[in-house]
């Protein structure tokens, strides 16, 4: 089993600043956090306002606890840790038990591309290309680059399942490696990259549709 | 169209992640790389999920409410002020 990175330098500054009772410590880190918090929480309560209740709790959780925090996994990981028990605890005692497939989507085991793309069983090329990818090179590159991809982006994340989306923004937006996300969301290693995988193929075709419209192809 | 006649594209882009992570055993890996080598469909598909992380990468998140952030720092005063002291 890999080793969760552990905390660094960095994280092992901002906790002792956090135990010495450094107000902009704290404000740094929940500057940093808290909008991720506050998605997490959500998958597992029922309404925003308890999501953010779970994330205050989480806090006053992480403040209680930073005594004992031993650096065996990164600052983030462990603070992630503290709020998934806290909303998972706190969606249980609400009845609302959230299946796996509820917030990871019930699509895993299906294929990500359109299987209409290759070529069929009875054909000698079969599971070949029948009609190439459609190459983006050949949009526009102001148009790739432009603001408007980061909303298209945006878009497909919304329309995702929460926790796949969650890993992808965890994983390709704020940089966390592989390990800290699977044990900060508490999944295992293959779910993590199951779930990066699906939510990066739908952005990349939400990409592509968008790029895709008004060029021929 | 790639000659590796034993990776199916349809297979390829589904492990284009498992690739990317260095989560693949490394003969399957060998073969993957063979096949990317070989097939123009699958380098673009390949260089399409680069540029995908690339673009998300530029996401930024949302800016805290200013309710938000003043009931954490209340909070974070009242921890400092008993635990400081005790």
């Amino acid at each position: 089993m890999a080793v969760d990175r552990r905390a660094s330098d960095e994280d092992l500054a901002l906790v002792a600043r956090l135990r010495a009772g450094d107000e902009e410590a704290f404000m740094e880190l929940v500057e940093r956090l808290q909008p991720a918090m506050l998605r997490v929480a959500r998958m597992y309560v029922a309404t925003q306002a308890v999501a953010e209740e779970v994330v205050q709790d989480a806090w006053l959780g992480v403040l209680q606890g930073i005594e004992r925090f031993e650096g065996r996994a990164s600052l983030r990981t462990w603070v992630f840790r503290i709020l998934v028990n806290i909303a998972k605890t706190r969606g249980q005692r609400e009845g609302r038990s959230v299946a796996f497939s509820a917030i990871a989507g019930d699509d895993l085991d299906r294929p990500t591309w359109d299987p209409s793309s290759f070529l069929g069983p009875e054909e000698q090329w079969a599971g070949h290309w029948s009609t190439l990818p459609f190459d983006w090179r050949g949009a526009p590159e102001d148009r790739l680059e432009g603001v408007e991809t980061l909303g298209v982006i945006r878009g497909a994340l919304d329309g995702l399942p929460p926790m796949q989306a969650e890993v992808l923004r965890l994983r390709d937006a704020l940089g966390w490696s592989s390990d800290e996300v699977r044990n900060a969301l508490d999944i295992s290693e293959t779910n993590q990259r199951v779930l990066l995988h699906r939510a990066r193929a739908k952005v990349r075709a939400a990409i592509e549709d968008y790029l895709g419209s008004g060029i021929a192809r | 169209m790639s000659e590796t006649n034993d990776v199916r594209c349809a297979d390829v882009v589904e492990l284009i992640t498992d690739y990317l992570e260095g989560a693949l055993p490394s003969e399957q890996r060998a073969r993957v790389e063979a096949h990317l080598a070989g097939c123009d469909g699958c380098s673009t598909v390949l260089d399409q999920f680069r540029q995908t992380i690339r673009l998300t990468g530029k996401l930024r998140e949302d800016q805290l409410t200013e309710p938000q952030r003043s009931t954490l720092l209340h909070a974070f005063r009242n921890w400092s002020s008993g635990t400081l002291l005790a």
